[in-house]
């Protein structure tokens, strides 16, 4: 979009204006686009219902399951429409999302769960087991945990074996789905850490779909606001953060004590020039 | 265009919670009832009565049955067919024992019998879910259907093995046995079949038809809200045994005539929840059109040859029936694995909506 975003690097991803409708009947996004840089981290923001999930499955072609389908607008993962493939093909491709939720395979240990995600790889045992101990190193307490059932283990570590799991795909991209769902401060802060790191070391770009703006926007290098179905603000995290009225609307603190009702509205009517 | 809901201004709950709060269904409704009531009898014959009208209407019946306890609860059951043989054993019974009293009556007396084994077949659901509930009441099948072949009272120790209908009148005309008039039948059939099915329809929408829902969508979540799991469950299984069993002793009071064990074997399960599936798990609507799928369709297919001066052998006819009928429920299901009824409600809310796509 801006020259921020993309100056200097190529993009990965690229949604261009896309419809979402569920149902045939239900219209979810109203004509979002937004641009992932490659190696960049980017947060995509909005309260419950906003359309940031729909947004991610729309990239991932997991709307069908849900009734859903997109209307209008095109997809671009590495400069190559991506709408008619399947979300498999898409792992193959190198772009996977972690669920909101986890979504681990109950019954099979940490370790198994782990070797799922390189189902689609073809480059043999030794490659795989060196990555198995990358994603070890990453989440040392993975280790610790290799041999329970991912059933029985804590939230954050099944969080930990997502984000784990779809690592051992050797993706380009990670879409990740609400990280810090029901997990302690501490915990978010440290998976957060961990996907920064991953970022910076593997080159792994992330599209992050988050509740917790305040959080994600120190991690992110870029961000977009969703609201109702449609990108009300993007701008650089840095500046995001500085922003007042995301202050107020997103991160809960007003700027100056108390704000009547006709500047709420007035900052409605703003917002609609905005998009 | 078809569905114009502006200016229909609700100013009571009680007109805001009717079964049809639309005007347009309302109009559906009474159209419907209307062809059934006066355009069928009048036009058609004795044949299409006896063949096609009876059989789906009392199908539809025990299709709502199924539906209430595998739709509307979640319960799997694969003993519809043994219940309602129980519905059919126990108003054969009870006509014999005492002839005196009214044919109706004992028909929806049979249910009470029906509920009350299919509620005793639906206390392992307490303890087992999913396919494991699936095999226990296979269980209730076979069992049942043996007690039909092994228990001589049941069928008056016949020499047959087969259970007959004696004529019986309601105001001196023959309403069952084989001096009945089909149209006299069909009436009858109509009339038990469309008040059941309000009934059953208000009571889903009702206090426990939610109740079942919730044990349905999640009965965790529904317990921890102050449902008790067994009330929920078992009354599923009586209402809807009570239905399969109704629909049973119709089956055979007021269509077959007479009856023997295999009549109710597991074939007759399957179909019944092969219109539940195909019509759609958890619509009242659907059990008629699931209903009318699995069951008319094979006839008219069967029909078609002969309309259309086809020369070809019986045995064909009825091979390219099964592949037919079967190919066409696969690409159903492809199409909307929700059966009929979502299907109609996706057109329906394209109908709300038009001219504009949502």
């Amino acid at each position: 979009m801006t020259e921020a975003a993309t100056t200097g690097r190529d993009t990965i991803l690229d949604v261009a204006n896309i419809e979402v409708i569920y149902d045939h009947v239900i219209l979810v996004l109203k004509g979002v686009s937004l641009t992932v840089p490659r190696g960049g981290i980017v947060a995509l923001l909005g309260a419950n219902g906003a359309g940031k999930t729909t947004t991610l499955k729309a990239i991932s072609n997991l709307l069908r399951a849900e009734r859903g389908d997109v209307t209008k607008g095109a997809i671009l993962f590495e400069g190559e429409a991506i709408q008619a493939m399947s979300p498999n093909a898409l792992v193959t491709r190198g772009c996977i999302q972690v669920m909101e939720g986890r979504h681990c395979f109950g019954h099979l240990t940490i370790e198994e769960n782990l070797l799922t995600g390189a189902y689609t790889r073809g480059d043999g045992w030794s490659a795989i087991k060196a990555d198995l101990d990358k994603v070890y190193a990453y989440f040392p307490r993975l280790r610790e945990r290799r041999s329970s059932q991912a059933g029985y283990t804590s939230g954050g570590e099944q969080q930990m074996c997502a984000i784990g799991r779809a690592l051992m795909s050797r993706p380009k991209m990670i879409l990740l789905d609400e990280p810090s769902m029901g997990l302690a401060p501490q915990l978010v802060e440290q998976i957060f850490e961990i996907v920064h790191e991953i970022n910076a070391q593997e080159g792994v770009s992330f599209l992050l779909a988050e509740q917790n703006t305040n959080v994600a926007l120190r991690y992110a290098t870029y961000g977009y606001i969703l609201e109702s179905g449609r990108v009300v603000m993007d701008g650089v995290a840095e500046q995001l953060r500085q922003n007042e009225d995301v202050k107020e609307f997103y991160l809960g603190v007003a700027g100056e004590g108390r704000k009547s009702f006709r500047n709420v509205k007035h900052y409605k009517r703003r917002k609609r020039w905005l998009t | 265009m078809f569905y114009r809901e502006a200016g229909q201004f609700k100013t009571s709950y009680a007109a805001d919670q009717a079964a049809f709060p639309l005007l347009e269904d309302r109009i559906g409704i009474a159209i419907l009832l209307l062809v059934a009531v006066i355009a069928i009898p009048l036009l058609a014959s004795n044949f299409f009565l006896n063949t096609i009208m009876i059989p789906f209407l009392i199908f539809a019946l025990a299709t709502i049955g199924l539906n209430i306890l595998t739709g509307y609860c979640g319960q799997l059951s694969l003993g519809t067919g043994a219940f309602m043989g129980v519905g059919a054993y126990a108003c054969y019974k009870l006509t014999t024992t005492f002839p005196d009293i009214n044919i109706i009556v004992w028909i929806l007396a049979s249910g009470i019998f029906s509920a009350g084994i299919g509620v005793l077949f639906g206390l392992p659901s307490l303890r087992i879910k999913g396919f494991y509930l699936a095999v226990a009441t296979l269980a209730a099948q076979f069992f049942l259907e043996w007690c039909f072949i092994r228990v001589p009272w049941l069928y008056n120790n016949n020499a047959s093995g087969a259970i007959e209908v004696p004529t019986r009148t309601l105001a001196g005309i023959a309403i069952t046995g084989p001096t009945a008039d089909p149209l006299t039948r069909y009436f009858t059939v109509l009339v038990i079949v469309s008040v059941l099915t309000l009934l059953i329809g208000n009571l889903i929408r009702g206090r426990i038809g939610r109740t079942w829902m919730m044990i349905r969508d999640m009965d965790i979540a529904a317990e921890l809200i102050g449902v008790r799991p067994l009330a929920a469950k078992l009354s599923a299984f009586a209402v809807s045994s009570f239905v399969c069993g109704v629909a049973g002793a119709m089956f055979v009071f007021l269509w077959l005539g007479a009856a023997e064990p295999s009549s109710f074997n597991i074939r007759l399960s399957f179909q019944i929840l092969f219109m539940v599936i195909l019509g759609g798990l958890g619509s009242m609507a659907g059990s008629f059109m699931g209903a009318a799928f699995i069951f008319i369709l094979p006839i008219v297919i069967r029909m078609l040859p002969a309309a259309l001066d086809l020369d070809i052998g019986a045995a064909t006819a009825e091979q390219l029936n099964f592949m037919i009928v079967g190919a066409l429920i696969i690409a159903i299901l492809i199409v909307e694995p929700h059966g009929l009824a979502r299907l109609w409600a996706v057109f329906r809310q394209k109908l709300r909506v038009w001219p504009f796509p949502y």
